[in-house]
Protein backbone atom coordinates (compact mmCIF):
# COMPACT_ATOMS: atom_id res chain seq x y z
CA UNK A 1 0.00 0.00 0.00
CA UNK A 2 2.45 2.20 0.95
CA UNK A 3 4.80 2.15 -2.28
CA UNK A 4 1.49 2.20 -4.22
CA UNK A 5 -0.77 4.46 -3.25
CA UNK A 6 0.94 7.63 -4.70
CA UNK A 7 1.63 6.09 -8.31
CA UNK A 8 -1.98 5.37 -7.66
CA UNK A 9 -2.81 8.92 -7.21
CA UNK A 10 -0.59 9.81 -10.05
CA UNK A 11 -1.79 7.35 -12.33
CA UNK A 12 1.51 5.59 -12.88
CA UNK A 13 0.00 2.29 -11.93
CA UNK A 14 -0.08 -0.65 -14.72
CA UNK A 15 -3.50 -1.43 -15.43
CA UNK A 16 -3.01 -5.02 -13.76
CA UNK A 17 -1.51 -2.95 -10.36
CA UNK A 18 -4.34 -0.33 -10.63
CA UNK A 19 -7.28 -2.81 -10.79
CA UNK A 20 -5.56 -4.94 -7.52
CA UNK A 21 -5.53 -1.73 -6.05
CA UNK A 22 -8.86 -0.41 -6.33
CA UNK A 23 -9.92 -3.99 -5.38
CA UNK A 24 -8.29 -3.05 -2.34
CA UNK A 25 -9.78 -0.05 -1.63
CA UNK A 26 -13.26 -1.25 -2.26
CA UNK A 27 -13.07 -3.40 0.54
CA UNK A 28 -10.70 -1.97 2.88
CA UNK A 29 -11.94 2.05 4.33
CA UNK A 30 -8.57 3.00 6.01
CA UNK A 31 -6.38 2.92 2.66
CA UNK A 32 -9.80 4.98 1.06
CA UNK A 33 -9.72 7.25 3.02
CA UNK A 34 -5.96 7.48 3.57
CA UNK A 35 -5.81 7.62 -1.04
CA UNK A 36 -8.49 10.70 -0.75
CA UNK A 37 -6.21 12.59 2.28
CA UNK A 38 -3.58 12.20 -0.49
CA UNK A 39 -5.01 13.11 -3.26
CA UNK A 40 -6.28 16.56 -0.96
CA UNK A 41 -3.07 17.06 -0.03
CA UNK A 42 -1.98 16.72 -3.52
CA UNK A 43 -4.19 19.46 -4.66
CA UNK A 44 -4.11 21.51 -1.91
CA UNK A 45 0.14 21.91 -2.95
CA UNK A 46 -1.37 22.36 -6.86
CA UNK A 47 -3.17 26.01 -5.24
CA UNK A 48 0.41 27.44 -4.43
CA UNK A 49 1.03 30.25 -7.53
CA UNK A 50 4.58 29.98 -9.73
CA UNK A 51 7.03 32.52 -8.92
CA UNK A 52 8.55 34.56 -11.67
CA UNK A 53 11.82 35.36 -11.56
CA UNK A 54 12.77 38.82 -11.23
CA UNK A 55 13.59 40.49 -14.74
CA UNK A 56 17.05 41.31 -13.30
CA UNK A 57 17.66 37.62 -13.19
CA UNK A 58 18.25 36.97 -17.17
CA UNK A 59 20.18 40.07 -16.94
CA UNK A 60 22.49 38.85 -14.17
CA UNK A 61 22.70 35.05 -15.95
CA UNK A 62 23.52 36.51 -19.62
CA UNK A 63 26.13 38.81 -18.04
CA UNK A 64 27.60 35.98 -16.20
CA UNK A 65 27.67 33.71 -19.05
CA UNK A 66 29.26 36.70 -21.11
CA UNK A 67 32.08 37.06 -18.14
CA UNK A 68 32.88 33.48 -18.45
CA UNK A 69 36.49 32.82 -20.26
CA UNK A 70 36.52 31.11 -23.31
CA UNK A 71 38.20 27.76 -23.67
CA UNK A 72 39.83 26.95 -26.74
CA UNK A 73 41.82 24.11 -27.85
CA UNK A 74 45.13 24.15 -29.49
CA UNK A 75 44.15 24.35 -33.04
CA UNK A 76 40.43 26.69 -32.08
CA UNK A 77 43.11 29.71 -32.96
CA UNK A 78 42.84 28.70 -36.74
CA UNK A 79 39.20 28.05 -36.86
CA UNK A 80 38.18 31.99 -37.28
CA UNK A 81 40.98 32.14 -40.10
CA UNK A 82 41.07 29.26 -42.70
CA UNK A 83 43.23 31.98 -44.86
CA UNK A 84 45.60 31.73 -42.36
CA UNK A 85 45.55 27.66 -42.14
CA UNK A 86 45.97 27.45 -45.79
CA UNK A 87 48.87 30.04 -46.29
CA UNK A 88 50.26 27.91 -43.42
CA UNK A 89 49.85 24.78 -44.98
CA UNK A 90 51.34 26.19 -48.38
CA UNK A 91 54.44 27.91 -46.67
CA UNK A 92 54.92 24.48 -44.74
CA UNK A 93 54.41 22.32 -48.21
CA UNK A 94 56.75 24.79 -50.24
CA UNK A 95 59.66 24.45 -47.37
CA UNK A 96 59.26 20.53 -47.99
CA UNK A 97 59.62 21.06 -51.64
CA UNK A 98 62.83 23.16 -51.34
CA UNK A 99 64.29 20.81 -48.88
CA UNK A 100 63.79 18.13 -51.56
CA UNK A 101 65.25 20.13 -54.26
CA UNK A 102 68.43 20.87 -53.05
CA UNK A 103 68.98 17.02 -51.45
CA UNK A 104 68.44 15.88 -54.99
CA UNK A 105 71.05 18.57 -56.73
CA UNK A 106 74.27 18.84 -53.86
CA UNK A 107 76.53 16.22 -54.88
CA UNK A 108 77.20 14.10 -51.66
CA UNK A 109 80.05 15.11 -49.40
CA UNK A 110 83.30 13.36 -49.42
CA UNK A 111 85.26 12.46 -46.62
CA UNK A 112 88.75 13.14 -46.68
CA UNK A 113 89.96 9.14 -46.71
CA UNK A 114 87.49 9.17 -49.84
CA UNK A 115 89.20 11.91 -51.18
CA UNK A 116 92.83 10.13 -50.62
CA UNK A 117 91.45 7.28 -51.87
CA UNK A 118 90.66 9.31 -55.24
CA UNK A 119 94.11 10.94 -55.70
CA UNK A 120 95.75 7.69 -55.42
CA UNK A 121 93.88 6.42 -58.20
CA UNK A 122 94.62 9.22 -60.45
CA UNK A 123 98.64 8.94 -59.36
CA UNK A 124 99.30 7.08 -62.81
CA UNK A 125 97.61 10.15 -65.13
CA UNK A 126 99.84 12.80 -62.92
CA UNK A 127 103.03 10.45 -63.48
CA UNK A 128 102.01 10.49 -67.10
CA UNK A 129 101.85 14.31 -67.27
CA UNK A 130 104.43 15.87 -64.73
CA UNK A 131 106.65 13.29 -64.28
CA UNK A 132 107.24 12.65 -68.19
CA UNK A 133 107.26 16.04 -69.50
CA UNK A 134 109.76 17.45 -66.49
CA UNK A 135 112.14 14.72 -66.44
CA UNK A 136 115.61 16.34 -67.23
CA UNK A 137 117.15 13.16 -68.85
CA UNK A 138 114.31 12.87 -71.41
CA UNK A 139 114.95 16.78 -72.44
CA UNK A 140 118.05 16.11 -73.62
CA UNK A 141 117.46 13.41 -75.87
CA UNK A 142 116.34 14.03 -79.37
CA UNK A 143 112.86 14.76 -80.76
CA UNK A 144 111.16 11.35 -81.82
CA UNK A 145 111.18 11.06 -85.70
CA UNK A 146 108.19 8.50 -85.31
CA UNK A 147 105.18 8.64 -82.89
CA UNK A 148 105.45 4.93 -82.34
CA UNK A 149 109.01 4.53 -82.45
CA UNK A 150 109.36 7.76 -79.87
CA UNK A 151 106.92 5.50 -77.70
CA UNK A 152 109.06 2.35 -78.24
CA UNK A 153 112.18 4.69 -77.38
CA UNK A 154 110.30 5.66 -74.49
CA UNK A 155 109.82 2.65 -72.87
CA UNK A 156 113.20 1.20 -73.18
CA UNK A 157 115.00 4.31 -71.19
CA UNK A 158 112.44 3.51 -68.34
CA UNK B 1 10.02 21.75 -34.51
CA UNK B 2 11.20 21.78 -31.01
CA UNK B 3 14.22 21.04 -30.00
CA UNK B 4 14.94 18.57 -26.66
CA UNK B 5 16.27 19.55 -23.88
CA UNK B 6 19.75 17.38 -25.12
CA UNK B 7 19.96 18.63 -28.63
CA UNK B 8 19.93 22.14 -27.02
CA UNK B 9 22.76 21.33 -24.53
CA UNK B 10 24.77 19.39 -27.81
CA UNK B 11 24.45 22.57 -29.74
CA UNK B 12 25.63 24.76 -26.46
CA UNK B 13 28.43 22.10 -26.52
CA UNK B 14 28.80 22.80 -30.52
CA UNK B 15 29.37 26.91 -29.40
CA UNK B 16 26.11 27.47 -29.93
CA UNK B 17 25.17 30.60 -27.38
CA UNK B 18 21.75 31.07 -28.79
CA UNK B 19 20.39 27.40 -27.69
CA UNK B 20 21.76 28.12 -23.83
CA UNK B 21 19.47 30.62 -24.24
CA UNK B 22 16.64 28.78 -25.15
CA UNK B 23 17.30 26.33 -22.52
CA UNK B 24 17.45 29.45 -19.79
CA UNK B 25 14.06 30.83 -20.94
CA UNK B 26 13.00 27.04 -20.86
CA UNK B 27 13.83 26.22 -17.12
CA UNK B 28 14.20 29.70 -15.44
CA UNK B 29 10.98 29.38 -14.12
CA UNK B 30 10.71 25.75 -12.85
CA UNK B 31 14.42 26.18 -11.37
CA UNK B 32 13.46 29.28 -9.09
CA UNK B 33 10.40 28.05 -7.95
CA UNK B 34 12.13 24.82 -6.78
CA UNK B 35 14.79 26.70 -5.35
CA UNK B 36 12.01 29.40 -3.88
CA UNK B 37 10.87 26.82 -2.15
CA UNK B 38 13.59 24.46 -0.97
CA UNK B 39 15.39 27.27 0.68
CA UNK B 40 12.57 29.79 1.35
CA UNK B 41 13.90 32.98 0.31
CA UNK B 42 13.64 34.85 -3.21
CA UNK B 43 16.77 36.32 -3.29
CA UNK B 44 18.78 33.59 -2.74
CA UNK B 45 16.64 31.14 -4.67
CA UNK B 46 17.95 33.65 -7.34
CA UNK B 47 21.25 33.50 -6.62
CA UNK B 48 21.43 29.89 -7.15
CA UNK B 49 19.36 29.32 -9.72
CA UNK B 50 21.96 31.65 -11.77
CA UNK B 51 24.79 29.56 -10.15
CA UNK B 52 22.69 26.57 -11.55
CA UNK B 53 22.70 28.04 -15.34
CA UNK B 54 26.43 29.39 -15.04
CA UNK B 55 27.64 25.78 -13.64
CA UNK B 56 25.17 23.86 -16.73
CA UNK B 57 27.60 26.81 -19.30
CA UNK B 58 30.63 26.06 -17.56
CA UNK B 59 30.28 21.80 -18.23
CA UNK B 60 28.83 22.10 -21.59
CA UNK B 61 32.51 20.80 -23.20
CA UNK B 62 32.53 17.44 -21.13
CA UNK B 63 28.39 17.21 -21.47
CA UNK B 64 27.81 13.72 -22.42
CA UNK B 65 23.70 12.56 -22.56
CA UNK B 66 23.66 10.05 -20.44
CA UNK B 67 20.96 10.80 -18.66
CA UNK B 68 17.65 12.99 -18.71
CA UNK B 69 18.69 17.28 -19.06
CA UNK B 70 16.42 17.60 -16.41
CA UNK B 71 18.11 14.98 -13.75
CA UNK B 72 21.18 16.99 -14.64
CA UNK B 73 19.79 20.23 -14.05
CA UNK B 74 17.79 19.34 -11.40
CA UNK B 75 20.47 17.26 -9.72
CA UNK B 76 22.67 20.39 -9.65
CA UNK B 77 20.04 22.69 -8.11
CA UNK B 78 19.13 19.84 -5.46
CA UNK B 79 23.38 19.79 -4.43
CA UNK B 80 23.12 23.50 -4.41
CA UNK B 81 19.98 24.20 -2.27
CA UNK B 82 21.29 20.93 0.46
CA UNK B 83 24.19 22.78 0.91
CA UNK B 84 23.01 25.81 0.72
CA UNK B 85 20.89 25.17 3.71
CA UNK B 86 23.54 23.40 5.60
CA UNK B 87 25.58 26.59 5.32
CA UNK B 88 22.51 28.75 6.64
CA UNK B 89 21.57 26.40 9.19
CA UNK B 90 22.40 28.24 12.53
CA UNK B 91 20.73 31.64 10.84
CA UNK B 92 17.45 29.16 10.18
CA UNK B 93 17.60 28.18 13.75
CA UNK B 94 17.33 31.79 14.88
CA UNK B 95 14.59 32.75 13.07
CA UNK B 96 11.25 32.21 14.66
CA UNK B 97 8.53 30.49 12.51
CA UNK B 98 6.54 33.80 13.33
CA UNK B 99 9.12 36.12 12.10
CA UNK B 100 7.55 38.41 9.62
CA UNK B 101 8.82 37.41 6.28
CA UNK B 102 10.66 39.40 3.98
CA UNK B 103 9.51 40.54 1.18
CA UNK B 104 11.24 38.62 -1.07
CA UNK B 105 9.52 35.44 0.61
CA UNK B 106 5.80 36.62 0.68
CA UNK B 107 5.89 39.76 -2.25
CA UNK B 108 5.77 36.75 -5.26
CA UNK B 109 2.65 35.08 -3.96
CA UNK B 110 0.37 37.51 -3.34
CA UNK B 111 -1.82 36.79 -6.92
CA UNK B 112 -4.92 38.10 -4.60
CA UNK B 113 -4.07 41.38 -5.62
CA UNK B 114 -4.99 41.21 -9.21
CA UNK B 115 -6.83 37.38 -9.45
CA UNK B 116 -9.55 37.52 -8.44
CA UNK B 117 -11.58 40.99 -7.64
CA UNK B 118 -14.74 39.22 -6.95
CA UNK B 119 -13.52 38.00 -3.55
CA UNK B 120 -14.04 40.64 0.03
CA UNK B 121 -11.31 41.61 1.95
CA UNK B 122 -12.35 38.87 4.74
CA UNK B 123 -12.39 36.29 1.39
CA UNK B 124 -8.85 37.42 0.32
CA UNK B 125 -7.34 36.94 3.95
CA UNK B 126 -8.61 33.30 4.35
CA UNK B 127 -7.22 32.63 1.18
CA UNK B 128 -4.19 34.36 2.03
CA UNK B 129 -3.77 32.04 5.17
CA UNK B 130 -4.98 29.03 3.58
CA UNK B 131 -2.15 29.28 1.12
CA UNK B 132 0.40 30.64 3.99
CA UNK B 133 -0.30 27.29 5.76
CA UNK B 134 0.38 25.34 2.98
CA UNK B 135 3.39 27.04 2.24
CA UNK B 136 4.53 26.64 5.89
CA UNK B 137 3.31 22.80 5.76
CA UNK B 138 6.29 22.48 2.99
CA UNK B 139 8.62 24.35 4.61
CA UNK B 140 8.40 22.03 7.55
CA UNK B 141 9.19 18.80 6.09
CA UNK B 142 12.76 17.21 6.21
CA UNK B 143 14.84 18.88 3.35
CA UNK B 144 15.36 15.51 1.18
CA UNK B 145 11.40 15.02 1.52
CA UNK B 146 10.57 18.76 0.75
CA UNK B 147 13.04 18.04 -2.64
CA UNK B 148 10.94 14.82 -3.26
CA UNK B 149 7.54 16.46 -3.39
CA UNK B 150 7.98 19.66 -4.91
CA UNK B 151 10.12 17.21 -7.94
CA UNK B 152 7.24 14.75 -8.06
CA UNK B 153 4.54 17.47 -7.21
CA UNK B 154 5.47 20.81 -9.19
CA UNK B 155 8.18 19.23 -11.58
CA UNK B 156 6.11 16.07 -12.21
CA UNK B 157 9.65 13.99 -12.91
CA UNK B 158 9.39 10.34 -12.50
CA UNK B 159 10.15 8.34 -9.97
CA UNK B 160 13.25 7.14 -11.81
CA UNK B 161 14.55 10.49 -12.16
CA UNK B 162 13.61 11.75 -8.77
CA UNK B 163 15.84 8.55 -7.36
CA UNK B 164 18.51 9.65 -9.30
CA UNK B 165 18.66 13.48 -8.18
CA UNK B 166 18.51 12.59 -4.45
CA UNK B 167 20.99 9.77 -4.60
CA UNK B 168 18.60 6.64 -3.77
CA UNK B 169 16.80 3.64 -4.79
CA UNK B 170 13.15 4.23 -6.43
CA UNK B 171 11.93 1.88 -3.50
CA UNK B 172 13.64 4.13 -0.84
CA UNK B 173 11.79 7.26 -2.65
CA UNK B 174 8.73 6.19 -2.39
CA UNK B 175 9.18 5.50 1.14
CA UNK B 176 10.20 9.37 1.17
CA UNK B 177 7.17 10.69 -0.51
CA UNK B 178 4.75 8.68 1.37
CA UNK B 179 6.40 9.83 4.63
CA UNK B 180 6.29 12.76 3.33
CA UNK B 181 2.88 12.94 2.29
CA UNK B 182 1.95 11.83 5.55
CA UNK B 183 3.54 14.37 7.51
CA UNK B 184 1.47 17.02 5.04
CA UNK B 185 -1.89 15.67 5.89
CA UNK B 186 -1.02 16.24 9.40
CA UNK B 187 -0.03 19.59 8.98
CA UNK B 188 -3.03 20.43 6.74
CA UNK B 189 -5.30 18.24 8.45
CA UNK B 190 -8.20 21.28 8.98
CA UNK B 191 -7.66 21.60 4.93
CA UNK B 192 -7.93 18.41 4.07
CA UNK B 193 -10.92 18.08 6.63
CA UNK B 194 -12.49 20.91 4.73
CA UNK B 195 -12.11 19.17 1.78
CA UNK B 196 -13.56 15.90 2.64
CA UNK B 197 -16.75 17.92 3.57
CA UNK B 198 -17.07 19.33 0.35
Amino acid sequence: MESRILAYMDSRLKDSERAEMDKHLAACPVCRVRANEFRSVSDLLGELPMVEPTPAFDVRVRARVAAEPVKQSWWAWMRPSPRIAFAASMLLLAMLWMGYRKEAVTPLPISPEEADASMMQDISVMEDHDTLANFEPLKELPPPVEATADSDDTDQQM
Amino acid sequence: MTRTDVQLMLDVKGGDEQSFELLLQRYRTPLVNFLFRMVKNREQAEDLAQEVFIRVYRAREEYVPTAKFTTWLFRIATNLALNSLRDHRHQKLEMSIDAPLTDGEDGDERPFEVADKHLTVEQELVEEERKKMIRRAIEKLPEKQRAAVLLHKYQELDYAEIAKILSCSESALKSLLFRAYEMLRVELAPLVARRGLK
